[in-house]
């Protein structure tokens, strides 16, 4: 999709060695100072403090509907942001539906991280044909276009949240280990590291202690790019069918369930998509305020 | 230029034949017997016995592979379980279109696209910088098939110029250039020219700030070149790049085509694909994603060869 | 005082008295890359080092010179183990290096490297302290000792622990961050020390204060150097016996003083030459050397250096000669030797 071919590998690089003294706390500082990161980390802080205290801010109760009160638009007196085909609270439905789309946006980006990390510092560390051969089978992943993949891999192991959280977790670990393994091939040929294995440590040591906090850095900030693309990606597999079911509050099946509805009140039908967007935005402007403030301009 | 492309040939071929591996492995993910997956359950004994046969189920994985890999250098991809129509014949059909509605796309985005990073790289840091970046995010960011149905809402439902599915009068199978036809294809191409746009515009600033950054740049302005030779020559090192970014967004859309397919029922691969899923029919599934991978796996072979040929500072092992 | 007893080392440390070289280098030979022709043979490899012999006595200062491209610093490398030789063998004290009585590791306890780039030899994560700790926390001493133990190195190498320990790499100047590496290098406590280009990147007056505490810990420690470097004067200053290389194989080995003063061959001539005179009186006229320097993939044939030497005769892209055995002072001149058919020979 979109990002991922966007974000060329050779401009991850890794920390440079202008690293300053609580590294984590100087670029926290500068990104402070970004107006625009600050709003958007500002929204996806008030999405998810929504979604994870659900039960005491939103309004009515999500799977109750009302028959009789179906479609009823924005600014309605009962429902404030209009109700849904079977008539349940659209603001409900919408700060409950957080819950489950950024759990299915982030939980897979967290867990290619974990794993595309491992699978590249370790290909990356010791080179040779071990490399060669890890980085090929990624490429055969990599030959795949993210939704395709996605697609495919849900659609054969069937619709469902778990089915779809594990197939976006693979459609994500090629990206973030083709990042893990360039960065860390790149730390690999520095002097510090040379001067440590001159110092007679092993190899498990070397990573520990001087690979690992140099390269995780750009790592992270790569995969924090990648939280909207999941998002917009997860949405769409159950606008498909292919991820939550009925009646679960989640954004883009609420889009599905709701396409009908666009003639007859389009303002609510938008209403999920919307969110995403705005969800979507937000982590995009805060992973590119992220970089920024990493980049050290000599 | 020829050893290039064949030694990339070379290169992808392990790639292409472990794509072939996935498409193939998809049935034997599913959950269940492998059967009822290329068979609809009330299929006559006898028909399934055959079945079991012709795809070998009770012979070792690799062996079915084999079998089915043969089958498909034969240009049989199996038979669709919802109509019964070999699944080749179909994809054939559908591609066509998907074709058509990704090269459109493709080619609004990269023009919108090329332009807003242009506008972008070159004021850099002013407002028009500002502006279209934000432009190229938005792109970047925006679900595209709620754009779709937006799209939908405001063209279709609320002023009525433009039809809001399908891709001609009567809920026609084929595009074709007509005039009738027209109308038909805009929304569906604008909605997915949004994600191009944003990426090839993104990529165009980056690369214009760059060339711009650096030194000899300076030095030609120093020289004397006017700003279209500037510009000239800001064109030609950022074209093989960006023609690049576009041929990689054209397989990329290719791929991902299903949401916007669905959302207008376009009669594409992604329609295709979208069928397939709800009738649980994985033959047709495993068709189609296999001759769309292909697709995506030559034209980034393409893309490479052409860049290379363009940009003779690239220098591959 | 013998070598060994004006050393600080422990004696039980020293194994082969000082008459034995601390380190003997013979034959080593490291090609890189190049591809298989049809005949199975590499070819269009780099031969970086092609063959060198050397020897560090205890106690001394061995300065390596020559210019870009000609081995030095692979050669480093090579001693260092960092990278394995095609050929050759190294031993140390006697010992040779990966065998059962001196493996790998321990090896590492010996001979230690102080890198060219101050910069990129420092983790730029980890505080000076724990930069220089890590050599003897990997080596089983505990977190605690092996920062007590870096203190007391930063203190000697003049960056003084209270104001130094605990900051990070960026933070420090070009000739305080070398001042770290050394002590980084000394933590091991090895007997020799290998400084590969270490003060090149220095300014000149922060480069003098470096050298002389180079100077003063060798005192100090007992220690034995490989000083590496392209710049002259610094190894005039620094070494007591020199050895010139040139693409990959050693020219001319002997006393600093003399070899500096009275070069016997033709491309060390040239080198001093090609240095600029500071003297009014003693300009520096044409330049000594003249074409390119050939690459080191293809060499040219016989002596390496005739393409460029004023005095090459036909023998001279006929044969390679050796450098000669035993004599303090060692040239691979067919000049100096009068048995070579050299018409500018000079008999003994």
């Amino acid at each position: 999709m979109a990002v991922l071919s966007d974000i060329r590998i050779d401009a991850v690089a890794p920390l440079p060695a202008r690293a300053s003294r609580g590294y984590w706390g100087s670029v926290l500082r500068r990104l402070m100072r970004d107006p625009v990161a600050m709003v958007a980390a500002g929204v996806i802080l008030a999405i998810v403090l929504a979604a994870v205290f659900a039960p005491f801010v939103a309004p009515g109760d999500p799977y109750k509907g009302a028959m009789l009160r179906r479609l009823r638009p924005i600014g309605d007196a009962l429902y404030w942001l209009g109700s849904d085909e079977l008539g349940r609270d659209m603001l409900t439905r919408l700060i409950y539906g957080g819950r489950l789309s950024l759990f299915m946006g982030v939980l897979p980006v967290a867990c290619a991280f974990v794993i595309g990390s491992t699978l590249g510092v370790f290909a990356g560390y010791v080179g040779g044909w071990v490399n060669m051969v890890v980085m090929r089978v990624i490429d055969v992943f990599y030959a795949f276009p993210s939704v395709l993949l996605a697609i495919a891999l849900s659609g054969a192991l069937g619709a469902g949240i778990t089915n779809a959280v594990v197939s976006l977790t693979i459609v994500f670990i090629p990206p973030i280990t083709r990042v893990a393994e360039s960065v860390t091939t790149q730390i690999r040929t520095r002097d510090y590291v040379e001067a440590a294995q001159v110092s007679g440590a092993g190899a498990f040591t070397i990573i520990r202690v001087h690979v690992l906090g140099n390269v995780l850095g750009p790592i992270f900030v790569y995969a924090t790019s990648l939280i909207s693309v999941s998002m917009i990606l997860a949405s769409g597999l159950s606008f498909l069918g292919l991820g939550s079911k009925p009646p679960e509050p989640e954004w883009g099946l609420m889009l599905n369930t709701l396409r009908t509805a666009i003639y007859v009140q389009p303002a609510v039908a938008a209403l999920p998509g919307a969110m995403i967007f705005i969800t979507s935005i937000s982590f995009n402007l805060l992973s590119d305020g992220l970089r920024s403030a990493m980049e050290v301009r000599s | 230029m020829l050893l290039y492309t064949l030694k990339r040939l070379l290169y992808v071929t392990p790639v292409a034949i472990g794509v072939s591996i996935v498409c193939f492995l998809l049935i034997h993910i599913t959950p269940g017997d492998p059967l009822s997956a290329i068979l609809p359950s009330d299929a006559p004994l006898e028909l399934q016995m055959q079945m079991r046969a012709a795809y070998g189920f009770d012979k070792p994985l690799w062996m079915q592979y084999a079998l089915w890999f043969w089958k498909v250098l034969h240009g049989d991809l199996g038979t669709s379980i919802a109509t019964g129509r070999p699944v080749a014949a179909e994809v054939l059909r559908a591609v066509g279109n998907t074709l058509i509605l990704a090269t459109v796309a493709t080619l609004i985005g990269f023009t919108l696209g090329t332009f807003f990073g242009f506008v972008a790289g070159y004021f850099r840091d002013s407002w028009l910088d500002k502006l279209a970046s934000a432009l190229s995010v938005l792109g970047v960011s925006v679900p595209h098939y709620w754009l779709g149905m937006v799209m939908v809402i405001i063209f279709s439902a609320q002023l009525g110029w433009l039809p809001p599915t399908g891709a001609g009068p009567g809920g026609s199978g084929n595009w074709r250039p007509d005039p009738e036809h027209l109308r038909y294809i805009i929304l569906p191409a604008l909605t997915m020219s949004v994600i191009p746009m944003g990426v090839i515009s993104r990529t165009v600033r980056a690369l214009v700030a760059d060339i711009l950054d650096q030194e000899f740049v300076q030095a030609l302005r120093a020289k004397g070149l006017g700003e279209y030779g500037v510009f000239r020559h800001v064109v030609t090192n950022a074209a093989p790049t960006a023609l690049a970014v576009m041929g990689l967004q054209l397989g990329y859309l290719l791929g991902g085509s299903i949401l916007i397919e669905t959302v207008f029922s376009w009669p594409g691969t992604g329609f295709l694909l979208n069928a397939a899923i709800f009738q649980r029919d994985l033959p047709l599934l495993q068709g189609t994603i296999l001759v769309l991978a292909m697709f995506f796996v030559a034209l980034n072979l393409a893309v490479d060869v052409v860049q290379t040929a363009l940009d003779p500072r690239i220098e591959r092992a | 005082m013998s070598a060994v007893e004006a050393s600080g080392v422990a004696p039980e440390r020293d194994r082969g008295g000082p008459a034995q070289p601390l380190l003997s280098v013979k034959g080593l030979v490291k090609h890189f890359g190049g591809r298989r022709d049809w005949s199975g043979q590499r070819r269009g490899m780099v031969r970086a080092v092609d063959g060198v012999d050397l020897e560090i006595f205890k106690g001394e200062t061995l300065g390596i010179v020559g210019e870009s491209g000609c081995g030095k610093s692979t050669t480093a490398r090579l001693v260092m183990q960092i990278i394995r030789p095609d050929r050759g063998e190294i031993l140390f004290d006697g010992e040779a290096v990966g065998s059962p009585a001196l493996g790998l590791r321990d090896y590492r306890r010996e001979v230690q490297m102080v890198f060219q780039d101050s910069y990129a030899s420092l983790n730029p994560r980890l505080t000076v302290e724990h930069t220089v700790a890590f050599g003897p926390w990997v080596h089983g001493e505990g977190r605690q000792a092996a920062v007590a133990r870096a203190h007391d190195l930063l203190q000697r190498v003049g960056l003084a622990p209270e104001r130094f320990a605990g900051r990070y790499p960026h933070e420090l100047s070009g000739g305080q961050r070398q001042r770290v590496n050394i002590a980084r290098a000394l933590a091991l406590q090895p007997r020799l020390l290998i400084l590969d280009e270490a003060v090149s990147a220095l300014d000149k007056s922060v480069e003098a204060q470096v050298l002389n505490l180079l100077l003063d810990l060798k005192a100090e420690f007992g220690l034995t150097y490989m000083f590496i470097s392209h710049d002259l004067n610094v190894v005039r200053f620094m070494s007591d016996r020199v050895m010139v290389m040139y693409l990959g194989k050693a020219v001319e080995v002997g006393p600093s003083d003399v070899i500096l003063k009275s070069p016997r061959h033709p491309y060390t001539a040239a080198l001093l030459a090609s240095m600029p005179s500071m003297d009014p009186d003693n300009r520096t006229r044409e330049a000594p050397l003249f074409g390119d320097p050939p690459n080191p993939i293809d060499p040219p044939p016989g002596c390496r250096f005739h393409t460029r030497c004023k005095f090459a005769a036909p023998v001279c892209s006929a044969r390679e000669p050796g450098l000669g055995a035993e004599a303090a002072h060692r040239v691979a001149c067919h000049l100096a030797d009068p048995s070579s058919g050299h018409p500018g020979a000079v008999a003994a």
